[in-house]
């Protein structure tokens, strides 16, 4: 049992022969490679696992790659070509976790950092209920939060200052 | 966890979708949104033959107003319904109540008839419908029909839908004036499934008479329910809190609670009253035009 499917991940065009119960996240980590999103609880619960499939965040554990066929996915390998770097190639949202120390060990930060560009999306200037909330969905063992909703409040400022 | 191999359509019709599974029958699952049922393929507690996928059956995904009700496609997500203006204006309690369920990235994904057709005791959305009194619409090669929700839910994972039919609509009334509805959870902290949640709509009269109400309650039992015990002890009545009080100890009346980790059933018994007074008390609150 084979299916055919055709994706573009982080701008570039893939056609694959998979298994229709190959999940998203081993197609992006084992078959292309993308070894930057983690997988974590394998539950849909963590959302170490988040990527952008046609501009939304999902958990791609709980997606069979035939379900993305003829989508648009965004891993954090891809995503400073969305917004205007620094001329250091990271997304504004992932130069703020570094200067923040919106991360210890790592795990949980490529799904954090692409929760966190799906709510500055929708809305640029959040608050830090609003940013709790929005993360609600990415578990972190580390920091407890705390540093996390400080680099997205500062990546907000950030990316307002580089719009005007 | 990786789910046991199966054969996999992605019908490009609803027609087309409906012929394979009264082909395939039993061994075929519908997968719409993927968010109840992949789960239980990677537990292997599903072992499906054949999946059909309907998920980019985008002509089923809308949110429209119909001959005075408000129709909703089946593959509608969470989010969808969440952030619908025309449902925040006519029936927030379905928005207030996708906006509770897991979090951004699975309201994302999920959709509102793979959930009801998946019929998970603890989930969000039957309380609101119940409560709602709406009618589901069941797609088959025969034709559609429409089956009230109060008949719907049959018991855990098991619901009215019979073999061959796939869910394609969900209809609901619009809130009537002075109609205030709320939903209210005590959600299990790890997977943010309901505990306990109960659903109120209550339309007043004059001098603050309770003229309808609606109850639905989910996470207690093994389905969700109406609970017509406490509906009966508040119409005719004039809205106070102590009414509230008293019809919310009917809550779990007629009802074998479920019992696990994280809530014995006397907990849930008495969650299912508590919520169920907080939800009237807002229902209340709204009917007047507050909160």
């Amino acid at each position: 049992m084979s299916a055919e499917i055709q994706v573009r991940v982080n701008g570039k065009s893939y056609e694959s022969q998979i298994e229709p119960r190959l999940l998203l996240v081993h197609y992006l980590r084992d078959v292309l490679g993308l070894t930057g999103t983690h997988i974590g609880c394998e539950t849909s619960l963590c959302g170490a696992c988040t990527v952008l499939l046609d501009g939304k965040t999902v958990k791609s554990c709980t997606v069979l790659a035939v379900q993305a066929s003829g989508s648009e996915i965004t891993t954090i390998e891809g995503l400073s070509a969305q917004a205007p770097t620094n001329g250091n190639g990271l997304h504004p949202v992932q130069e703020a976790f570094w200067e923040k120390h919106g991360l210890q060990c790592g795990y949980c930060t490529p799904g954090m950092i692409l929760a966190s560009v799906e709510l500055l999306r929708a809305n640029p200037n959040p608050s830090q209920p609003e940013i709790r909330h929005a993360l609600s969905g990415n578990l972190c063992r580390c920091t407890g939060y705390q540093h996390i909703v400080q680099a997205v409040e500062f990546a907000a400022k950030k990316m307002k200052s580089r719009k005007r | 966890m990786i789910p046991a191999p199966f054969e996999y359509a992605a019908p490009k019709t609803l027609e087309e979708a409906l012929r394979l599974v009264e082909r395939h029958g039993d061994e075929a699952k519908i997968l719409a949104g993927g968010h109840s049922l992949l789960p239980l393929m990677k537990l292997r507690l599903a072992q499906p033959r054949y999946v059909i996928d309907i998920g980019r059956l985008r002509g089923m995904s809308y949110i429209r107003e119909e001959n005075g009700h408000i129709a909703i496609g089946a593959l509608t997500t969470h989010a969808e319904i969440e952030s619908s203006n025309l449902l925040r204006a006519k029936c927030p309690l379905l928005a207030e109540t996708a906006a509770a369920i897991g979090d951004v990235q699975v309201r994302n994904r999920g959709t509102l008839g793979g959930n009801l057709a998946h019929a998970d005791p603890a989930a969000d959305y039957p309380a609101a419908l119940l409560a709602l009194d709406v009618e589901i619409v069941a797609a088959s090669t025969a034709g559609a029909r429409t089956i009230p929700v109060n008949e719907f839910f049959l018991d855990m994972l098991t619901t009215a839908l019979r073999p061959g039919e796939i869910l394609s609509q969900v209809r609901v009334t619009p809130l009537a004036a002075h109609t205030g509805a709320a939903y209210e959870k005590l959600p299990q902290p790890a997977s943010g499934f309901a505990i306990v949640g109960v659903a109120a709509r209550l339309r007043l009269g004059k001098g603050g008479k309770i003229e309808d109400a609606g109850v639905g309650v989910t996470g207690l039992g093994p389905k969700a329910f109406r609970a017509e015990a406490v509906e009966k002890a508040l119409r005719g009545k004039k809205a106070s809190d102590k009414i509230f009080t008293d019809a919310a100890r009917y809550a779990a009346q007629g009802v074998e609670p479920l019992a696990d980790l994280h809530a014995s059933a006397d907990y849930r018994r008495e969650m299912a009253s508590v919520y169920t007074r907080r939800a009237l008390k807002r229902a209340f609150a709204r009917a007047q035009g507050k909160a």
